[in-house]
């Protein structure tokens, strides 16, 4: 026993470097498993204020570029409302509406913090669950999807972003309804990968992609991005498909959190389902 | 012995304050980043006991982890270049050629040996950190490119740091 405290106090350098490294380790993959709420991550008390004292003096830079953002949207809202349609007929409400009933609402925020050069990105965002963000609600930004929220603390979420190896998105192409999956495949912060829609299909550059509507996280129909290039590489039975982002994940400021309000119900409903099998 | 710890504090909130402030924000070309913080742990006095390297490397780590919502992998990537310090030093170093209550600083190793120290502990960091990041992804050429680009980036601002507290040094002098 004796020898063996010794050999120890003589190498505990290495002991000690093992142990702590087994600890960070441990911190890594408890870190990676999903919806893991943590205390040292960015949406907690002290990174989430120095990162808001950071943003509140940054933002200034970019005020015209995102006045000109708004107003854009305002426009094409503006032109999405009923009264711009011609016909008043009742299937336009079914975008956000199941049996006239409100499905969506979004909540405002602001980026307060945000990376695109990593594997994996995380951004945080100024508002938590005093405001009524939970973990797994969708975010969106003004021209497409952004990410999911990880986790919430009291006044500030972190938000797993798209450019992210654990994040896939179900999704669609507009014109002909093709179900596919949208994945990050690193690299270029412009451009994800869709991939599982069969060659069949007709594709052609500039077709855009939306969401599915299928993971009660995000609604049906925002925007993604266009396509790129396609091909069918070698050994698969499904296009690769390389989407072009609307969003600029490199410079985003505002962006709104989706809460699907049927999402318990519809959850629940799906659970059962599972339960049978 | 106060002066020293002061100094230390000091050193740790002005560096660590410009990575995650500054340094964090800079996208080069997409996907490289400069890390200006393990120069803290370069910094460290030659005599720094074994755990204090080690704990103060896993701290430094970790700070920076809180901070780019990625736990673990800094504290994992600068624990290992602490613990690579000694023996990376023992390396480089004719013996008996320095005092050991100093820090590794041109003015007292000069230019060359800082250069060669600091390009061998910032490239296992590096290297260290984007393997972690990568985990579970094939293509580990682009791993190795983006470790060498980084550290390229790395090295210079650190260079400059060092250079740039020789100035201080002097002028008060």
């Amino acid at each position: 026993m004796r020898n063996l405290i010794n050999f120890i106090t003589r190498h505990y350098f290495f002991f000690l470097f093992a142990l702590l490294q087994v600890v960070a380790i441990t911190l890594i993959v408890q870190n990676n498993t999903y919806h893991r709420s943590f205390f040292i991550n960015s949406s907690n008390f002290i990174a989430g204020n120095i990162y808001r004292m950071q943003s509140g003096i940054t933002q200034y830079f970019s005020l015209k570029s995102f006045n000109e953002q708004l107003v854009e949207e305002n426009t094409r809202l503006r032109s999405q409302i009923p009264g711009s349609y011609l016909t008043t007929d009742q299937n336009i409400f079914t975008f956000r509406d199941t049996l006239h009933q409100k499905q969506f609402r979004y909540i405002n925020a602001r980026v307060i913090n945000n990376s695109v050069r990593n594997r994996n990105n995380h951004m945080t965002i100024n508002k938590g669950r005093l405001h009524g963000i939970r973990p797994d609600m969708g975010v969106i930004g003004s021209n497409g999807v952004i990410g999911i929220v990880k986790d919430v603390s009291g006044n500030f979420s972190s938000v797993i972003s798209l450019l992210h190896s654990d994040m896939q998105i179900s999704a669609k192409i507009q014109k002909n309804n093709h179900l596919g999956t949208i994945l990050w495949e690193g690299f270029d912060h412009r451009k994800v990968t869709m991939l599982y829609i069969p060659p069949h299909v007709e594709l052609e550059k500039g077709d855009t992609i939306i969401t599915s509507g299928f993971s009660q996280i995000f609604p049906e129909g925002i925007t993604i991005g266009v396509i790129d290039e396609f091909e069918v590489r070698r050994g698969d039975n499904f296009y690769t498909i390389d989407v072009q982002l609307f969003a600029d994940f490199n410079k985003l400021e505002y962006v709104q959190v989706v809460q699907n309000i049927f999402r318990d119900e519809i959850d629940g409903l799906e659970a059962l389902n599972g339960a049978r099998n | 012995m106060d002066f020293k710890i002061l100094k230390h504090t000091g050193r740790f909130l002005i560096i660590i304050g410009i990575q995650i402030l500054i340094l964090n924000q800079i996208h080069f070309s997409g996907f490289i980043t400069p890390y200006l913080y393990p120069l803290f742990i370069l910094l460290l006095p030659f005599n720094t006991k074994g755990y204090n390297l080690l704990l103060t490397a896993f701290f430094t780590g970790l700070v920076i982890d809180m901070f780019s919502d990625s736990l673990g992998m800094h504290a994992s990537a600068t624990l290992f270049m602490a613990f690579l310090r000694p023996a990376i030093i023992n390396l480089i170093t004719v013996k008996t050629e320095f005092e050991q209550d100093v820090e590794p600083r041109f003015e007292i190793m000069g230019a060359g040996w800082v250069f060669i120290y600091t390009l061998i502990l910032i490239f296992i960091h590096h290297l260290s950190l984007f393997t972690l990041e990568i985990f579970r992804f094939a293509g580990y050429g682009e791993t190795l490119l983006r470790a060498l680009l980084s550290t390229a980036f790395s090295v210079g601002l650190i260079l400059l740091a060092h250079i740039l507290m020789g100035t201080q040094k002097k002028s008060k002098a």
